[in-house]
Order: structure tokens, then C-alpha cells, then sequence
């Protein structure tokens, strides 16, 4: 890492920004081998942990070093040699800080991968070369389509065992394009690699001249992010209410929470709901600071001209740009209970943004196969990684916008009842 | 449109973010501080999250009785100057009552000890969620943790039945006795963590910049001369000019030969380092899954 110590001075770091990626693969298809080769190309891997791994390859009686034994945690991952849960992984290099979600990307592990989608900024999709796509590639692009991943990069990996041939990987491209126009997915790339090699991971390839397009490491520096968060609709749900009792900040009430959309400035026109009142803002702050302005991701404290009643899952938005308000919700679900299937008239406890309140399933509409996209009407028993529509219905109105509008104001999750257990990750349709 | 913020400002606001939500969630939270950088990087985000309030948590320490002097020194003057509520769980008073039991041994430690004096403060003092500086990328057990750790009645951490977690949301209903452990500082690195402490300007204990002290090789391991740690036949005693990546128990600590004694030398040095900071703890070296195992039981 000794070109890095010239590099990480307080000038170049101030500027770096953070990308979140989830990968999803199966055993064979070298998911492992291409997280291995991105940290140790971008010499992220300690000497300590490279020892563990040498060691550790060495017990099991692998021939060469085993680089997928980077990415396994658990006693019985690694007795198993697959990944159960999500891990998380970092990497930088100077111009980003990346935090990898490996989730597996076996069928049965739906809910692990859907978990890992739900925050990333962009999914890397692995196809071998040999096979093309394949049912689960369809399901992994469903799964980063459905949890508004806006970046997506197809890597056709093992480029090496198919003599690095542009006709194959324009065929596999083709047919994914034709496949994806089904999807949501706004931003598509494909990189030709050799994760087992390193051909255009970190490094150029040396093999495929008539690949004209960036690594997969340079476009995960410069895929452009800024826009990822909803810089439009003004969201602010309220966290906790700040009141110090002490004689300097008698009055003072302070809202803490983090932006969930739009930009917030001092001076604001501000409605408070679901009370409905409306106030200016008097000041957007951040541990004693007073900000310009505030927008997503930010964590701030914002105090209000007038004295009006604000608690925690109130939320505070622009006046004249309201979300939408109903108690009536519909939207998709990735059931994550390995117990019991979703109950057609149950009663859930559910989270959205930071308000918690409950809520009964009026209507099951129809199971997603997610191997193919096709809505299946007939078949409602929503079980453990089942994707489905439903309609829910609210003890108190949800202030939301569509999934697709707004990630953090258009998901909830349900929590079973009796044992406190997350069962339900829901995505509200526009 | 220029509207982003750099990564040390979203870890940051993720963090307080989760403190936050600690505050609104839970009834008697606290901040589980052992004195190392990130406990203490813990307490200042607990302090901007909170602002112009006082932070509404305790600091817990599990004392195992083999600190560093300087870091039950800075511990005191940390929660004096916050005016904070500090509750001190004596591991050796739990070896004493027969709770806990001390290692044998040439390389016995006081860190599995530690567990039954941790679980008596939370039972003592009725906590439901303990917040705790342990960050994803020091160890592949804790690459698998939540940020909202659910702990069972006894304790237990559930490695392979953990709650999933999604987008922003974090749920923390439990059933009466138990508890949560909670991260807010999971997608931090090391590096990270000294790149805030620099530019926020945190206070530190000193043994975390190169001094001069002096040390004992044992092991391949640099160990400081203490109450706790004397030479052994055959080893030698030398002034060295050394620095700490992690402050845990006096006798299992290793430090590093360092001349970095700013806060950019530590960053630099941090940087190009070629090893984990916890590549020189002999509690994570027992075994491949030593801190899974602890975990389990109920460790931090």
C-alpha cells in the first residue's frame, strides 16, 4: 500500500465519497474469486488475514490459496465453504470508500439478498460466459429492479474459458437487454472480466482489445452517485425531540432526524403531519453549527418559528409539497419469516420511517415468480422468499411516496406480533 | 447540482442517526466504554447527536483490572468533563464472588472473564440496549453483525437466526429480559476512524501516539512493562519508542514500533499499514473463530 501513503492526505480524503454495491452469485460462478481480486488488487487485504486464509486453505486441503475464505465469516460458512448471510466488506481507494454487501445468491437465500439490496447504490451481476443468462441471473436483476438499485453492472465473468470472444459476450448482452426491458433499471453496464485472472477487474485486459469500455473498478470510482438520493420532495421525519432543560436553551426545542428527501433552508414555508401546522423554518443545524441548507443523507436538528406540537413519526415538509397520505398502502413484499407464510387478514407491527404503528393484510394479490416475472394469480401463500403484492391496511395514515420516488419514505417493513421478529420487507407502488 | 456529502459525513450521520434511534426506541440505553479510540469516538458522536442537550446515556466500563493506567486516567477525566453518569463492573470483584473465573496459566487473560461482569451490570442496572464502538471490518465474526443485535435472555448472539435488516428501519422490540447490543459504528475502518478523529480533533489518550516506554518482546508480540506484565527469564527489558492501534488489557495489548506522534503521522502510518489492528491481539489469535465463540456468549 506504499502508493497509498501518498495519496491519503487530508485534502484527497475530504472529498471522498462512499459507494454502497451488493453481489449476488451462486457457488460457482465466481463471486467470491472477483470480491477476492477487488481487495487484493486494490491491496486491500492484511498480511494477518492473508495468513489466516493461507492457513485455512492449507487445513482444508485446497490446492492454491483459497480467496473465497476472505469473504467467509461464520464457523459453519466456512465448514460449508458458502455464504449464509450477508457479510459486509470494505475497500477504498483514494477517490471512493466502498462497502461491499455480499449476500448469497442461491434462491433459498432471497431475503439475504434482498436485505443487502436494500441500501446499495449498485449491483454487480455475474453471468458465466459459458452459460449466459440464466434463471438466476433473471432473479438477481429482479430482486436489484424491485429494490430500486439505480445502477447495475452485468459482469460476464470466465471471459477466459470462452478464448475471450467478442461474439459471446455481445450474445449474453443482447439477450439481458432484451430481457431488461421488462425492468426498472435506469443505468446498465456490461464488463467482459476474468475475476480467477484479474482481465479488466482492476487491470485493463491484455486479451480483449475490442473491449473498448472501462474496468469494473474504474466505473464503480466514477459511476455518478449524487443524484441517487431524492434531492426534490422535502422529508423529514421526526427522530426525537431535543429539550435540554438547561437555563442557556430554556426554549429550546430542536426536531432531530435525518433528511429523507429534498433540501430544507432556513426560512422555509414547513407543514407538520399529520397535525397539519404550518410554521418557518427557524434555523437547520448540526451540533451547534447552523447549515446553509440540509438534504439526504444528512443527520441535522431543526428548530421551528412557532411553538407547534411535534413528536417522533410526525414528519415535516415543504408546504405545497406534500407526500402522499392514506392508511390504505399498496405494495410489494419479500416475506422473510422461515415460520409462517404471510396471513391473509393478520395483524403486523410496522415500521416506516420513524413511525411504528400496526396493520392488517386485507388482500394478497398475486405471487411474483422470480424466475420469470410472471404475476401468479392463483397462487397466494406467501412463504419464506416469496415476492408478492399486497394491500394493507393502517391503525394510523402513513405518510409516503412510491418506492420508486423516494427509497427511504417509500419502504416499510412488518415485525410479527408475538415475537418481535422482521417478516416483511415492503416496497409501496406509485 | 453539487448535493453530497463526503464519507465521513454520511458514516457520521449514519451514526448518529442509530443513536438516535437508541434514544427514541429504548428506556435504558447506555454506551459500553472500554476506553479505546472507538468508544471514545462513540461519545463525541453521542454528543453532537444530542446537542445542545447533555448525551442521554451512561458510560459503562467492564474494568478487568489490567488497564493501562493512562486509560482509566482518561476515562475519568472523559466523563467528568461531560458531566456524564459512569458505571464502573469490576471483573475482579466477579472472579471474587466466584462469578467469574480466572484463566491459568503463562498466557492466561482476563478477556473471557469479562462476559459474566458484563451480563451482572446489564442485569444490575436493567439495560435494554448497550451501545458498543466494534466495527465490521476488525473481524469476519463481526462482519455478520447488525447494527441492532438482538441478545436473547441469557445474552446469547444468534449468529445464524439474526433478524434481517433493512434499508434505514431498525427494529428494536424485544421481549422482556432481554437486550440489544448496537453498532452504530459498523461500516467504519480503521482508517475512517482516524480520519474523523483528526479532522473533529479529538482528544486521546497518549498511549495511541508514539512515546517511549519500556517494553518486553514476547512472542513476537511488544508488550509494555506493568503491574500486570514482567519480564520472564530470558526476556530482556528495553526502552522502546512505541505507539498502541487498539488499547484492550495491558497484558494482551501489543504495540508497535512508531515514531507517529501527530495525528496525520497516524493516518499515514494507518494507511500503509500491512496489518489488521487486531493482528497483534492474542484474544482474537486462540482460535479461527475465537470471537464468534465469544459472541455467542455473550461478549461484545
Amino acid at each position: 500500500m506504499s502508493d497509498q501513503q501518498e495519496i491519503f492526505n487530508a485534502e484527497s480524503y475530504s472529498k471522498m465519497e462512499l459507494l454502497r454495491f451488493t453481489t449476488a452469485g451462486s457457488v460457482d460462478d465466481g463471486k467470491s474469486t472477483l470480491i477476492g481480486r477487488l481487495l487484493y488488487d486494490s491491496k486491500s487485504i492484511f498480511e494477518d488475514q492473508m495468513e489466516a486464509v493461507r492457513s485455512s486453505s492449507e487445513r482444508r486441503g485446497d490446492e492454491n490459496i483459497n480467496l473465497a475464505l476472505v469473504t467467509d465469516g461464520l464457523k459453519s460458512e466456512r465448514e460449508q465453504g458458502i455464504t449464509i448471510d450477508v457479510a459486509y466488506r470494505y475497500f477504498s481507494t483514494p477517490k471512493r470508500k466502498f462497502i461491499i454487501a455480499d449476500t448469497p445468491g442461491h434462491i433459498q437465500y432471497t431475503r439475504n439478498m434482498v436485505t443487502g439490496a436494500s441500501t446499495a447504490n449498485l449491483a454487480i451481476i455475474l453471468v458465466d460466459a459459458r452459460h449466459g443468462v440464466v434463471e438466476q441471473t433473471k432473479r438477481h436483476s429482479l430482486i436489484a429492479s424491485l429494490l430500486g438499485i439505480p445502477h447495475v453492472v452485468i459482469c460476464i465473468n470466465k471471459m477466459d474459458l470462452v478464448d475471450w470472444n467478442e461474439d459471446a459476450y455481445n450474445a449474453i448482452k443482447n439477450d439481458y437487454k432484451q430481457f431488461s426491458s421488462k425492468l426498472n433499471v435506469k443505468d446498465v453496464n456490461f464488463i467482459p472480466i476474468s475475476a480467477l485472472l484479474g482481465d479488466n477487474v482492476v487491470n485493463e485486459s491484455e486479451h480483449m482489445d475490442w473491449y473498448k469500455g472501462s474496468t469494473l473498478m474504474y466505473h464503480l470510482e466514477n459511476v455518478h452517485i449524487a443524484n441517487d438520493h431524492n434531492h426534490i420532495d422535502s422529508r423529514f421525519p421526526v427522530q426525537t425531540v431535543i429539550r435540554p432543560h438547561s437555563d442557556e436553551f430554556h426554549d429550546y426545542r430542536g426536531y432531530a432526524g435525518r433528511v429523507a428527501g429534498g433540501i430544507f433552508k432556513k426560512g422555509d414555508d414547513v407543514t407538520v403531519l399529520p397535525s397539519g401546522f404550518t410554521s418557518k423554518i427557524k434555523s437547520v443545524e448540526f451540533a451547534g453549527e447552523e447549515l446553509e441548507e440540509a438534504y439526504s443523507p444528512m443527520s441535522i436538528t431543526m428548530t421551528l418559528e412557532d411553538n407547534v406540537d411535534v413528536s417522533r413519526g410526525d414528519m415535516i415538509v415543504r408546504t405545497g409539497n406534500m407526500p402522499e397520505i392514506s392508511q390504505d398502502i399498496d405494495a410489494m413484499v419479500c416475506w422473510m419469516d422461515d415460520k409462517n407464510p404471510l396471513k391473509i387478514n393478520g395483524k403486523y407491527s410496522l415500521f416506516h420511517t420513524t413511525k411504528n404503528c400496526r396493520c392488517v393484510v386485507k388482500e394478497i394479490i398475486y405471487k411474483m415468480d422470480v424466475n420469470n416475472l410472471h404475476k401468479m394469480e392463483d397462487d397466494k401463500n406467501i412463504s419464506l422468499n416469496d415476492i408478492g403484492r399486497i394491500k394493507i391496511r393502517t391503525t394510523q395514515p402513513l405518510f409516503f411516496d412510491a418506492y420508486n420516488k423516494n427509497r427511504i419514505t417509500g419502504s416499510f417493513i412488518l415485525v410479527d406480533e408475538a415475537n418481535n421478529v422482521t417478516v416483511g420487507a415492503c416496497m409501496i407502488r406509485s | 447540482m453539487a448535493y453530497n456529502i463526503n464519507h465521513l459525513r454520511e458514516l457520521e450521520a449514519e451514526a448518529i442517526f442509530i443513536m438516535r434511534e437508541v434514544a427514541a426506541q429504548f428506556e435504558k440505553p447506555a454506551i459500553l466504554f472500554s476506553g479505546g479510540k472507538d468508544s471514545i469516538l462513540l461519545t463525541h458522536l453521542a454528543k453532537k447527536a444530542f446537542f445542545p442537550a447533555k448525551i442521554p446515556f451512561p458510560l459503562v466500563h467492564i474494568d478487568t483490572g489490567h488497564n493501562f493506567p493512562e486509560t482509566i486516567e482518561f476515562r475519568d477525566y472523559l466523563a467528568a468533563k461531560l458531566d456524564l453518569k459512569l458505571i464502573v463492573a469490576s471483573v475482579q470483584e466477579a472472579i471474587n464472588s466466584g462469578l467469574a473465573v480466572e484463566e491459568k496459566g503463562a498466557n492466561a487473560s482476563r478477556n473471557v472473564a469479562q462476559i459474566p461482569a458484563l451480563l451482572k451490570a446489564i442485569e444490575d442496572n436493567q439495560f435494554d440496549a448497550l451501545m458498543g464502538g466494534a466495527r465490521r471490518d476488525e473481524e469476519k465474526a463481526r462482519a455478520k453483525e447488525r447494527f441492532f443485535s438482538h441478545r436473547d435472555e441469557f445474552s446469547q448472539w444468534d449468529p445464524k437466526n439474526q433478524r434481517p435488516e433493512l434499508w434505514n428501519i431498525f427494529n428494536g422490540k424485544k421481549q422482556w429480559g432481554e437486550h440489544f447490543r448496537i453498532f452504530p459504528i459498523s461500516n467504519w475502518t480503521e482508517l475512517d476512524v482516524w480520519q474523523y478523529i483528526a479532522k473533529e480533533n479529538i482528544e486521546l489518550p497518549q498511549t495511541y501516539y508514539s512515546h517511549v516506554r519500556p517494553c518486553i518482546l514476547r512472542n513476537g508480540t511488544i508488550l509494555a512493562v506493568s503491574e500486570f506484565v514482567q519480564p520472564r527469564d530470558g526476556e530482556e527489558v528495553k526502552d522502546m519508542q512505541v505507539r498502541f492501534r487498539t488499547m484492550g488489557d495491558a497484558t494482551i495489548t501489543g504495540a508497535y514500533l512508531s515514531d507517529a506522534d501527530t495525528m496525520d503521522k497516524i493516518i499515514q502510518e494507518v494507511a500503509s499499514a500491512r496489518e489488521t489492528e487486531r493482528g497483534n491481539r492474542a484474544d482474537d489469535k486462540r482460535s479461527e473463530t475465537a470471537m464468534e465463540d465469544r459472541k455467542k456468549e455473550g461478549y461484545f
